[in-house]
């Protein structure tokens, strides 16, 4: 991908998503996301965040409308190829079990053929830039603390140094203190690396914090996206509705 | 004569029948490992099959199994020989263990280790060999231990075609009302068994895996 480039790295134009029987899961969504932002997909459960996801990297595929990625539709993609150029990073990590940390982490570079020894280093450098002592490499995935999994799960996304990140409710099972710090870890990274990122949470201080701009999301349709900066003053009734649940409507709290 | 002098007397003749019975029994486990592994795989792929194979299989395990050597003995090959035909009756009944074990461990893996698998990019091959199968192997192994157990026992049963093991003694002892030569047949029949049970059993706790 050639970073002077100024298209969308990722365009959904007039998608829908429906389980047969079902109504909509997701309609006329129309979106595009731009080359080194963070984009928040925020709403509740069942707003269609996680499928709007799942939409890019292929584990769906639309029932209308069309999905480019870097300029290509999805149709025009080898899947597998498409998804080795996607990190992808789930609550809980989705580790796998019966791997090392090493083995996990090093997963795409092996699939891809790297040669053992550059996989190795590639490791190392992961484990550090996330904040682990590259000595766990040999350990399973249950003997680390959730945390400790989690940026796992962020290291082995970067592993082939994917332009594209999704992350699904990456620190949504965590505790506040150690999502706190990998969220601060999170921003840091994503200065560094300028990855264009797609994170999906419900936790409105998280988007906030995380999101260039945010996608505000509910019943399968895109309500409003703006940036951090709208967001907060926003009179859209459902983004009011978020900002009160989230006790952040400004004036009513200060004198409480 | 008690059971232990008679097998003292006849030891060669023992231990010839027991290798006989592990012969029989091991040959139809290899077999039903080579069909039933691959059509649990392809029922967990192909799930309109499921229903006829799982059912096809539940079917040929109803049927007794005196019952079952008897009409494949009229079989074109496979009746020709005694051995031939027991091999593959006992085949025939090892096959619902292996293929709903398989089946059912794939089915158990978590299914977002599954989808972070495919998210990453695993082809459906990596996916199967590097992630489903390793996970489902302990499941796998215990449909292994159940069809050997159940062979072992069964296998007595092909003496009465005259596919010789363990079960000439049992036979032979019914028909000479002695119970120390049931008791020749039996008695390895049964250490057998336990032996095969706990050393699978063993294999089974080395591979599965810790879950995270």
């Amino acid at each position: 991908m050639d970073p002077a480039d100024t298209r969308p790295v990722i365009e959904f134009s007039n998608v829908a998503y429906r389980l047969n029987g079902r109504a909509d899961i997701l309609e006329n969504l129309n979106l595009e996301i731009h080359r080194g932002e963070t984009l928040v997909l925020l709403g509740r459960s069942g707003s269609g965040k996680t499928t709007t996801l799942k939409l890019i990297n292929a584990l769906l595929y639309p029932t209308a409308g069309e999905i480019r990625i870097d300029g290509r539709t999805i149709q025009q993609w080898d899947i597998i190829r498409l998804r080795r150029t996607i990190g992808y990073v789930i609550q809980e990590t989705g580790l796998f079990p019966h791997f090392t940390i090493e083995r996990n982490i090093g997963l795409v570079p092996r699939v891809e053929n790297w040669p053992a020894d550059r996989i190795r280093a590639r490791v190392r450098e992961l484990l550090r830039l996330v904040g682990l002592d590259p000595q766990i490499a040999s350990r399973y995935p249950r003997e680390l603390s959730g945390g400790q999994r989690q940026r796992v799960g962020v290291a082995r996304a970067l592993a082939a140094d994917p332009p594209i990140l999704l992350m699904d409710e990456p620190f949504g099972a965590l505790d506040p203190l150690t999502r706190a710090e990998l969220q601060r870890e999170f921003l840091k990274l994503q200065t560094a690396l300028k990855k264009t990122v797609v994170f999906v949470t419900h936790d409105l201080h998280e988007a906030l914090l995380l999101g260039n701009r945010i996608a505000l999301m509910e019943a399968g349709r895109l309500v409003t996206l703006q940036t951090r900066d709208e967001f907060l003053t926003s009179k859209e009734p459902l983004v009011v509705a978020y900002k009160n649940a989230f006790d952040l409507n400004s004036n009513k709290r200060e004198q409480a | 004569m008690n059971v232990w002098q008679f097998v003292l007397q006849n030891h060669t003749e023992v231990a010839e029948l027991t290798l006989e019975h592990i012969w029989l029994v091991g040959i139809s486990i290899l077999l039903a490992v080579a069909v039933g592994i691959p059509l649990g795989i392809l029922i967990t792929r192909w799930p309109a099959a499921n229903k006829p194979v799982l059912g096809t299989a539940n079917i040929i395990q109803t049927i007794p199994s005196l019952a079952l050597f008897g009409f494949l003995l009229p079989a074109p090959w496979i009746g020709a020989r005694a051995d031939r035909l027991a091999i593959f009756a006992l085949t025939l009944y090892a096959l619902l263990p292996l293929i709903r074990n398989t089946y059912a461990g794939i089915r158990a893996v978590d299914p977002a280790i599954v989808e972070a698998g495919r998210g990453m990019g695993l082809t459906d091959r990596q996916l199967l060999f590097q992630v489903e199968l390793p996970l489902a192997l302990g499941v796998i192994i215990a449909g292994i231990r159940v069809a050997t157990v159940l062979l072992i026992g069964l296998a007595t049963i092909a003496a009465a075609i005259g596919a010789g093991g363990l079960g000439e003694y049992i036979f032979r002892g019914l028909a000479m009302v002695n119970n120390a030569v049931i008791l020749a047949g039996a008695i390895p029949a049964a250490a057998m068994a336990l032996l095969a049970d706990a050393s699978l059993g063993w294999l089974q706790r080395r591979l599965t895996p810790h879950a995270a």
